[in-house]
């Protein structure tokens, strides 16, 4: 921690040393006009698509009436319920399965690179089609997971998506199997780049695997690990795709998310300011998952 | 007698080390069985769905018990109503994929030169607003988005989805290439200056060919978003002149009586080129994510 703001600061203060002033320090003359034409396609695009939008979402949202009308709407509640169980079990749930994983994948032997490659298939497959086939999968009537039960235990499935609990795990699960070999790519390039001297250094006084584990691998991704959870958190907030395709909402509004439910209230009920407030009361959850993550990513650049 | 005690004990603990190394592997194969059925599953049901005809997807059987390429011959020659314009959509995606690449890289790498080659002083305030924009869901933004894309007249525009993405693109763009900039000595600019060249040639000359690794993994990255994105495209684009595949395959979900396995063979179609793409490039992208994605 303390190295990596030392490197910040460090970088902070080569800039005004005079050495590299002369040459790139200050910026002047024909120089700055290059530096700002080149910056000037990112800043149009910025000005136009995220500080407009931002500006006039928050106009959209800024009557007090909206959010008392939100507040008192049962299915608004609900919702809310959802999306934290949805980020914090769907998050958490994932990583710490991703945390083990990575630990499997790193073994070595030719069928487990080649495990890696089908495991892969999920993060590669586009949303859209994916969550479509599990919606179908779990269909109560004909869906391969009933068949199957039936087939070969011969069990009577329920009818997943009839139902809020069952259907907030459906979608939780469709995310959790969409991105879970993401987070565990990662995380095993995370593992791989721990420097194997401190390892073979630890075997020499001899530590067993349990200790190296404990002493090596967590602190060393302790701060990785922290990072891939406060990203996938702001990630799983915005997910629209999971919810809307494998429960749709469904039953009766009662597995919806925040994310969803802006789009259904502005989209299929025509209330867009409504949209746009419900989106809006996701902020005090989500600024201080910004500020944090972007502190860490900051540092992180001031490390490497 | 001793020594034979001695004897069967270090071939009972060899035995013992044996047998749990075999316990172990054995351990290893049946959590590698399970991963294979959890991450297969859901593509095995697309093909199951697809393979089927009409009537046999609603049999419940756990394979296709007559296996035919009806529905993808459906896709391919555009002969259902949904599917009228389907490789026109399809073009559209491709449009869309390669301009959202194409300016994801040209603004990206501009502005990373900017802030890591010409260090101008302003530079921190462009890593903030990208820093900002990617920790910004893009489906939060989506109302007041669709209300200025009116306002810009680019609705049921392809350019109006263009844009949209690149902007969601170009974070994570400059992100990367600031990361790997720092891996090009700056004495090659500084030679390159003192022979007289100006910033335009040094980011054509230099910057670019030394970039290039991470160009492919950032291009691969931007053509997936915008192939894979679903909202954006959905709330922008509403004609069937100007629709991509993932609208017109949501649109089978307009009617509960869709014939499911024309969706699903249109599915997999759809899952092609990406797919193809990202194990193609999957070096490079592993390669960009250690790089600089989440890199703690």
């Amino acid at each position: 921690m303390s190295s990596t703001q030392q490197a910040v600061a460090v970088g902070r203060f080569a800039g005004t040393r005079p050495a590299t002033r002369a040459w790139f320090g200050g910026v002047h003359g024909a120089d700055y006009v290059w530096a700002i034409a080149f910056a000037l396609p990112y800043v149009a695009i910025f000005l136009a698509f995220v500080v407009y939008p931002i500006g006039f979402g928050i106009w959209m949202g800024s009557d007090a009436a909206l959010y008392r009308e939100l507040f008192s709407d049962p299915r608004y509640v609900t919702t809310v319920f959802n999306t934290l169980i949805y980020v914090g079990i769907g998050v958490n749930l994932k990583l710490f399965l991703a945390f083990l994983l990575s630990g499997f994948f790193i073994r070595k032997g030719w069928w487990i690179k080649a495990l890696l490659v089908i495991f892969i298939l999920p993060w590669a497959t586009p949303a859209l089609p994916a969550y479509m086939s599990i919606h179908w999968f779990l269909s109560g009537t004909w869906g391969l997971l009933n068949s199957a039960l039936y087939e070969l235990f011969n069990f009577d499935g329920p009818v997943y998506l009839n139902e809020r609990w069952t259907g907030l795990g459906a979608n939780i699960g469709a995310y959790i199997w969409k991105t879970l070999p993401f987070w565990t790519v990662i995380l095993l390039a995370g593992r791989m780049s721990v420097p194997q001297e401190l390892y073979e250094a630890a075997s020499v006084d001899g530590a067993s695997g349990l200790r190296r584990f404990a002493h090596i691998t967590l602190p060393m991704m302790a701060n990785l690990y922290l990072v891939c959870t406060l990203l996938d958190m702001v990630f799983a907030l915005g997910d629209f795709n999971s919810t809307f395709f494998v429960s749709g909402g469904g039953p009766a509004m009662s597995t919806e998310v925040l994310a969803t439910l802006g789009i259904r209230y502005a989209f299929t009920l025509g209330i867009p300011n409504q949209g746009v407030a419900t989106v809006m009361s996701a902020l005090p959850l989500l600024i201080p998952l910004v500020v944090l993550l972007m502190r860490k990513l900051r540092m992180s650049e001031g490390q490497l | 007698m001793s020594a034979t005690t001695a004897g069967s004990s270090r071939l009972h603990s060899k035995l013992h080390y044996r047998l749990q190394r075999y316990g172990m592997e054995a351990a290893c194969l049946l959590l590698g069985f399970l991963l294979a059925v959890w991450s297969l599953t859901p593509i095995y049901n697309m093909w199951l769905i697809a393979l089927n005809s009409h009537e046999a997807v609603f049999s419940g059987a756990l394979y296709p018990e007559a296996p035919t390429l009806e529905a993808f011959r459906v896709v391919v020659t555009q002969d259902f109503w949904y599917l009228e314009r389907f490789w026109h959509q399809f073009g559209n995606s491709f449009i869309v994929g390669l301009s959202v690449m194409f300016l994801t890289l040209f603004i990206g790498t501009l502005a990373s030169f900017t802030i890591g080659r010409m260090r101008l002083r302003q530079g921190w305030l462009l890593t903030n607003a990208a820093l900002m924009t990617y920790v910004i869901p893009a489906s939060f933004l989506a109302i007041p988005m669709y209300r200025i894309m009116n306002t810009y007249g680019l609705a049921n525009h392809l350019s109006s989805v263009i844009l949209a993405l690149t902007t969601f693109a170009t974070p994570y763009a400059i992100f990367i290439f600031s990361q790997y900039g720092k891996s090009i000595p700056m004495e090659l600019d500084e030679s390159a200056r003192i022979d007289g060249a100006n910033p335009l040639q040094i980011y054509v000359r230099i910057y670019l060919p030394l970039m290039a690794p991470a160009l492919v993994a950032v291009g691969t990255y931007a053509l997936l978003l915008a192939w894979n994105e679903y909202l954006y495209n959905f709330l922008l684009l509403s004609t069937p002149q100007s629709m991509t595949v993932a609208v017109a395959l949501a649109q089978f979900l307009n009617s509960d009586e869709s014939p499911w396995n024309f969706m699903m063979a249109t599915a997999i179609i759809y899952s092609i080129p990406p797919i193809v793409l990202y194990y193609g490039f999957r070096r490079y992208m592993a390669a960009g994510l250690t790089m600089g994605g989440v890199k703690g």
